[in-house]
């Protein structure tokens, strides 16, 4: 935090507080915070727990986009906290709520459990195609064959998708977006050969057929992972795999 | 209190804790390994590394250069025959990554990619664009999730160890969701909780970079090793820290002071030529480029902002596709955070704390002294680093040892069977009850929090003195005493950060005693410790050593000295632009002499 740049101007920060022994239900708190253009709605938290109040609760680490610990709702949008800065914001007051679409747990923490839970379930390792010793080396993998899976390889799990998909909202048990591009960063990879057990995975009603293509999980996306297009992929795949098992010998759709 | 008995008990899952647990599950599918970590795997901070990882892979390089260059960017004072372990791992270790998914960038041929670092001789650091920490990260948590007998336990910070007999039988952590504790008993346990580069104000290091693992090993009388080298990293974002990869010099990039000028070249790093050389100007290492900022900061040469004095990262001659296609991170970096588009302007950087080479006294097995502890990462001291890193030998350390502690700690979990229930785990919860519940003087530990990290930064930084380490000990020796009186304004047991957040000041403080103790009493400059009170030198005679800082509970620690393990590479001059050059060529004439000895 910058604490040689002056701090001239305030600003308001209502905040959703919860505490589950205590509060029956979230009630917004108000905090008067002392701010300079360079400051980040994550340091204006942090400078309410560390001054003002140390009972607030929220997670946070890298500072810099890329732990995806700090996903929250600002002025009623999925952000990141450390890279949503308070000159953009002001002088109007700043509404921040835990991300929508998950239980709170305590004041701007959410459940993440849930949402680890669908990206285990979705098999996130290479399961390998043709099996190599570290003596035979690495696998060639060319330009393209890295663009067809790369940008899905860089969520980072900040959930933000999550909050912005009204399919999530509507049902908790949906796969989701981020889950989603996970799978088609490993479905996309030329080193996997574990497609098949992917894409039998997304096949039932909780799977990738719940998604009715709102696209808004790819406009809030902070790293431009296009979870939106990841979904669409596997649509078409999961559609041609099921024609496809009518062929198959012994096999039931 | 929960109680839950394993086999293995991993404190911490960023990548060495997480390549220790694939490791330990690979080798021993019967044993049940409980990885515990204060944040979801996916947050740890390897997840904000940038530049890249080292291992040797082109056929003019040799695995002897990545030696000379990690032992003498060490300052001598590395154990050699753990260098050369290290550096003959590395590359497997990489491979391994690629195969279970980790995205390295290629050639157009589709082969793995490397680019030039810091103090390298040769280009060999594998990178995955400028995101290589977060790819690695997520390919080890990811890969981790197939082995079942890796039983995580999320969100559970460690407030203590439970050791007996002498040797340790587990740990009792906090849930931070429920405020409630759980034993975990285990025979053997792997530290690696990285680094402890938040106890000093302006750092490139994530919040939870608190130093657990150090003080948890310190508090139960495992030395803390070479404690006083703490790298700054020179291209940082002025106010916050935020790292600027040294990757921006690998391709290329320059720094120029305020006149323009590539004024490394003043510091005994040039000749400045317009295509970056290895060894050479932005190519050297990082103590060199930070203690260069500091004399450019007094000599006036350094751009106000209102951030504070800098330098400039100058990447504009890279061209926006290149920008764009190695370095994605740190442009959207500079432009959300500082509106700067580099392909356009250069990018104000001034250098940060980021790395603690010290930590975990290990042998080469990862074993600390103390039977059944290992440590792999950031908090160990296995002894690569010596006196300064070079930058991507820390992604590589933390794959090879993360490994071999894994391994380690599966040896010794079966010859030692179950570790021993004690009693001692209800007394480390009423001990962290009774710090919710003090009453007190009514003191916020936020504000000593702030107090430490602006006291290391006086006392401990690029340029250090006597009276201010000393003033530094007395300051942060207060600071213990008053954290003792503080008083938590949140009394709950559900997601109490500020509870939490003051057991990891006493870590931070008892870490800091120890690194702030080991500078003041290494009376010689060497590496990323450097002088100005009449030891300017390096002084081989009386400490080609390591210092071995002793935890001595409320007293301040004693500081000692073990040999370094010089096995073929004496001391020599450390140098780099043109006279490194010169010592790299007589070196390689006698090496060549010597053969032909042979």
């Amino acid at each position: 935090m910058s604490d040689v740049m002056a701090r001239t101007k305030t600003i308001e920060l209502l905040v959703l507080r919860y505490r589950p022994l205590s509060d029956s239900e979230p009630v917004f708190a108000t905090y008067q915070v002392p701010y300079s253009d360079d400051m980040s709605v994550l340091q204006a938290l942090q400078s309410i727990k560390d001054t003002q109040d140390g009972t607030l609760s929220f997670r946070w680490s890298c500072r810099m986009a890329i732990c995806g610990s700090c996903g929250m709702m600002i002025n009623g949008d999925p952000s990141l906290a450390c890279n949503t800065f308070i000159r953009d914001l002001a002088p109007h007051p700043v509404t921040i709520e835990p991300l929508r679409n998950f239980p709170i747990e305590r004041d701007l923490v959410v459940t993440v459990g849930d949402f680890v839970k669908k990206i285990e379930s979705i098999y996130p390792y290479i399961i390998p195609k043709a099996p190599k010793s570290i003596e035979d080396g690495e696998y060639l993998q060319t330009p393209a064959q890295m663009a067809a899976y790369e940008s899905f390889s860089d969520c980072i799990n900040c959930m933000l998708c999550y909050a912005a998909c009204p399919q999530f909202g509507a049902n908790p048990d949906f796969i989701g977006p981020g889950a989603m591009a996970l799978l088609q960063r490993y479905n996309g990879d030329s080193r996997d050969g574990g497609q098949q057990a992917r894409l039998d995975r997304i096949a039932g009603e909780d799977g990738v057929w719940s998604c009715t293509a709102v696209g808004v999980c790819s406009e809030v996306c902070p790293k431009q992972v296009d979870p939106a297009n990841a979904i669409n992929q596997n649509k078409t795949k999961s559609a041609f795999d099921f024609f496809l098992r009518f062929l198959r010998p012994g096999a039931r759709p | 209190m929960e109680h839950f008995d394993a086999d293995i008990l991993i404190l911490g899952a960023g990548g060495a804790g997480l390549r220790a647990a694939i490791a330990a599950a690979q080798s021993a599918p019967e044993l049940t390994i409980a990885l515990v970590s204060k944040v979801y795997p996916m947050r740890s901070h390897t997840v904000a590394a940038e530049g890249g990882s080292a291992g040797v892979v082109q056929s003019h390089d040799s695995l002897e250069d990545h030696f000379h260059d990690t032992v003498a960017g060490g300052d001598w004072l590395c154990e050699q025959d753990v260098v050369d372990y290290f550096v003959s791992r590395c590359a497997p270790e990489m491979v391994q990554l690629e195969h279970w998914g980790c995205p390295w960038s290629r050639k157009p041929d589709g082969h793995i990619n490397v680019r030039a670092f810091g103090g390298m001789k040769i280009e060999r650091t594998w990178f995955a664009a400028d995101r290589s920490g977060f790819h690695i990260l997520h390919t080890l948590f990811q890969t981790s999730i197939q082995f079942p007998s890796i039983r995580r336990f999320d969100e559970y910070f460690c407030v203590d160890l439970l050791t007996d007999d002498g040797r340790v039988q587990g740990a009792v952590m906090l849930s931070m969701s429920t405020g409630e504790f759980t034993a975990i008993h285990a025979p053997a346990i792997v530290i690696a909780t990285g680094g402890a580069g938040r106890v000093y104000s302006q750092n490139t290091n994530g919040g939870i970079v608190t130093g657990d693992g150090m003080a948890l090993a310190y508090r139960h009388g495992v030395p803390l090793r070479d404690m006083e080298f703490v790298q700054y990293h020179p291209t940082c974002m002025p106010g916050t820290g935020l790292l600027f990869t040294e990757a921006c010099r690998g391709e290329g990039a320059f720094l120029l002071n305020k006149h323009g000028d590539r004024y490394l070249r003043d510091y005994g790093l040039g000749p400045a030529e317009p295509q970056p050389r290895n060894k050479f100007m932005e190519l050297g290492p990082r103590d060199r480029l930070s203690q260069a900022f500091w004399h450019e900061e007094r000599k006036g040469n350094t751009v106000t902002t209102p951030q504070g004095e800098t330098v400039l990262l100058d990447l504009r001659h890279l061209g926006r596709a290149k920008i764009k296609e190695r370095l994605p991170l740190i442009s959207e970096m500079a432009e959300q955070f500082m509106g700067i588009d580099p392909a356009v302007a250069p990018i104000p950087v001034r250098p940060a704390v980021h790395y603690t080479m010290g930590g975990i006294l290990v042998d080469i097995n990862t074993a600390s002294p103390l039977a059944g502890l290992f440590a792999a990462g950031e908090c160990s001291s296995v002894g690569i680093h010596g006196a300064n890193r070079l930058g991507s030998n820390s992604l590589a350390e933390l794959s090879v040892f993360g490994r071999v502690a894994g391994e380690q700690a599966v040896a010794f979990a079966k010859a030692a069977g179950p570790a021993r229930r004690s009693t001692q785990a209800d007394a480390v919860e009423a001990k962290a009850l009774a710090l919710l519940h003090q009453k007190g003087e009514g003191e916020r530990h936020a504000a000593l929090r702030a107090e430490m990290a602006a006291s290391m930064e006086k006392g401990c930084g690029i340029y250090r003195l006597s009276p201010e380490m000393r003033e530094t000990c007395d300051t942060l020796a207060w600071l213990k005493r008053r954290l003792a009186n503080v008083t938590l304004e949140d009394k709950s047991r559900a997601w109490n950060t500020d509870w939490v957040t003051a057991m990891e000041l006493g870590f931070q403080l008892d870490v800091a005693l120890a690194m702030a103790h080991s500078a003041e009493a290494r009376t010689e400059s060497r590496g990323a410790h450097q002088r100005l009170d009449g030891f300017e030198q390096r002084d081989d005679a009386r400490f080609l050593r390591h210092s071995l800082a002793h935890y001595q509970g409320a007293a301040a620690p004693t500081i000692d000295y073990m040999p370094v393990k010089i096995t073929r590479s004496p001391p020599g001059q450390r140098a780099y632009g043109a006279l490194g050059e010169q010592e790299e060529a007589a070196r390689e004439q006698t090496a060549n002499q010597d053969t032909a000895h042979v």
